[in-house]
């Protein structure tokens, strides 16, 4: 904070009035964000046990540690304090299976702190999610390891082996409901999260209370993650599937609520969003439905990253007093 | 200009891949084992001097309005050449490298030293250039794939006879290394890596010229 109010004080914005004053920060959002995540995450770790918890530990450490470094080597003010690699590291250890073997995390963390964001010019100025990245690049680099889940350590009634999408893709509908028993079994075990699969991608519920917190306190718009799942629901419902086990499976509300708003990488216009949003939900669908993969939303918000600079340049507010 | 400096800027100064960014497509397709990365890196080494000997000698001959087909007809008639050799002598290079050796033709490096250098120097200087340029990416062909084949497989030219275990037989690498994506990022760091010393020599030699300087004010004005 002390670095950050002394850039604050230096900072002289000449600019005609009226002046907005907020109390907002980096830091402050960004330690928002974080905190928000820490019940998902807590039940990740109740869920799957010691693995879980040392491989968060490991991936935040490792984010802040390269953050640390890279400012250090490149003489530019030292930002770790501000949460941002922090939230880098947890979301990507949100993204992953909890029972990677240590090297594998620590790749993909160095992977989105030092390639994804700082040799873009740091935070502010990366094109790509950084979790997103790293979670790509380790899935490149490691996919049977990527794809394989750890079994549920408490004993609550869990699947193991393959996550709902897996099972999906693999063996179809019917089988899926089976394995949970019978439909409304399946929608209340995704919904409460015992399921297996990336550590944050088990508790619908509870990602959807921190996402609530984030639109309550304006960090977020609503309209990404709601239209981003709505795409999802109402596409699998065109082609056939149930969209309600789509919409609440895999990383789709992780991603809705926690990477498709991520302030850096998605159009600066509510509007631009939107069409962020409905372009990620239809790629996901588009992955899930016809891809390889069994899951695609890490790839449709990496997509939808791209033309974000494309959107906004279509899409640009009103001047203010111009006429349509 | 003398040979030794005409040679030396092809490997680091005006290296073709990692200063020019020119023939980027082999350094991204065949680098993902140092065995592949060698045969193209001396293929090109061996058709760049050719060409560069060639171009300067016929320069004086060629209408400059149609140079580009000649200089072209010139390439694919040395990379055929080298073609017949390799699947002749070497088919196990010819074997691995298939199709990319036919895309030499139109690598851009080759064309342009043509172009930049051949085409106005006299037949030693450019062969020198040739060779110096084919070092060079040689060089750095083999500098890639070191990276890409060690991080990804842990060994050096694996699938030969001549293959080096560097890390344990149960190190697990990032596959990503030896995929496309790999190439592409260390390319990029690569890149970065040789801007960054060129950055630093430049300040080296803007430092020394300026101490240079002050040392030729004091003695002035000790003389003063």
């Amino acid at each position: 904070m002390s670095a950050e109010a002394n850039v604050q004080t230096r900072m002289l914005t000449v600019s005609a009035s009226p002046h907005i004053r907020s109390d907002e920060s980096i830091a402050r959002i960004m330690w928002t964000v974080n905190a928000t995540l820490a019940p998902a995450a807590l039940f990740s770790v109740y869920r799957f046990g010691m693995p879980a918890l040392t491989t968060m530990v490991l991936c935040i450490v490792v984010a802040v540690a390269t953050e640390y470094l890279i400012q250090r080597w490149r003489d530019k003010p030292v930002t770790i304090n501000d949460g941002s690699a922090f939230l880098t590291g947890l979301l990507l250890a949100m993204n992953i299976p909890a029972t990677l073997p240590w090297y594998m995390p620590v790749f993909g963390t160095v992977a989105a702190i030092a390639v994804a964001k700082h040799t873009m010019g740091g935070l502010g100025y990366n094109i790509f999610n950084p979790a997103l990245i790293g979670r790509a690049v380790l899935l490149a680099s490691w996919p049977v390891a990527m794809t394989t889940w750890p079994e549920m350590a408490s004993k609550v009634d869990g699947v193991t082996s393959a996550t709902p999408l897996g099972i999906l893709k693999m063996q179809g509908y019917e089988k899926l409901v089976a394995v949970f028993g019978d439909k409304a079994e399946m929608y209340k075990s995704l919904f409460i999260g015992t399921r297996s699969g990336s550590m944050g991608e088990t508790s619908a519920l509870l990602l959807i209370a921190g996402g609530l917190f984030l639109i309550y306190r304006g960090y977020i718009n609503w309209q990404v993650p709601v239209i981003m799942i709505g795409t999802v629901g109402a596409l699998t419902a065109v082609f056939g599937q149930d969209p309600i086990m789509h919409m609440m499976s895999g990383g789709l509300i992780l991603g809705a609520f926690y990477m498709a708003t991520d302030m850096v990488t998605i159009p600066i216009t509510v509007k631009g969003q939107m069409v962020f949003a409905a372009g990620a939900g239809a790629l996901t669908v588009l992955i899930r439905l016809l891809g390889g993969y069994p899951e695609g939303v890490c790839y449709a918000i990496l997509l939808m990253n791209c033309v974000t600079p494309l959107i906004d340049l279509w899409i640009k507010p009103a001047k203010f007093g111009a006429r349509r | 200009m003398n040979y030794w400096s005409i040679f030396k800027k092809g490997i680091f100064e005006m290296n073709p891949i990692f200063r020019l960014a020119l023939s980027l497509c082999p350094a991204l397709a065949v680098t993902s084992t140092v065995f592949n990365a060698l045969g193209m890196g001396l293929s090109v080494l061996a058709v760049i001097t050719a060409n560069n000997i060639v171009v300067s000698l016929v320069k004086n001959y060629v209408n400059p309005k149609v140079r580009v087909p000649v200089f072209i007809t010139i390439i694919a008639t040395i990379v055929t050449l080298i073609i017949l050799i390799l699947e002749a002598y070497f088919p196990a290079v010819y074997k691995e490298l298939g199709l990319y050796l036919e895309l030499i033709v139109v690598f851009a490096i080759i064309l342009a030293r043509a172009e930049v250098f051949a085409m106005k120097n006299d037949v030693l200087p450019s062969a020198v250039d040739g060779l110096g340029m084919g070092a060079g990416f040689a060089l750095a062909m083999v500098f890639i794939a070191v990276i890409r084949e060690v991080l990804g497989t842990g060994m050096i030219l694996g699938g030969t006879s001549l293959a080096i275990q560097i890390f344990p037989q149960a190190y697990d690498g990032p596959m990503i290394m030896i995929l496309a994506p790999g190439a592409f990022l260390v390319i990029g760091l690569m890149i970065g890596m040789f801007n960054l010393i060129a950055e630093y020599q430049n300040k080296q030699a803007a430092l020394k010229a300026k101490t240079a300087c002050q040392q030729l004010a004091v003695q002035r004005g000790e003389a003063g």
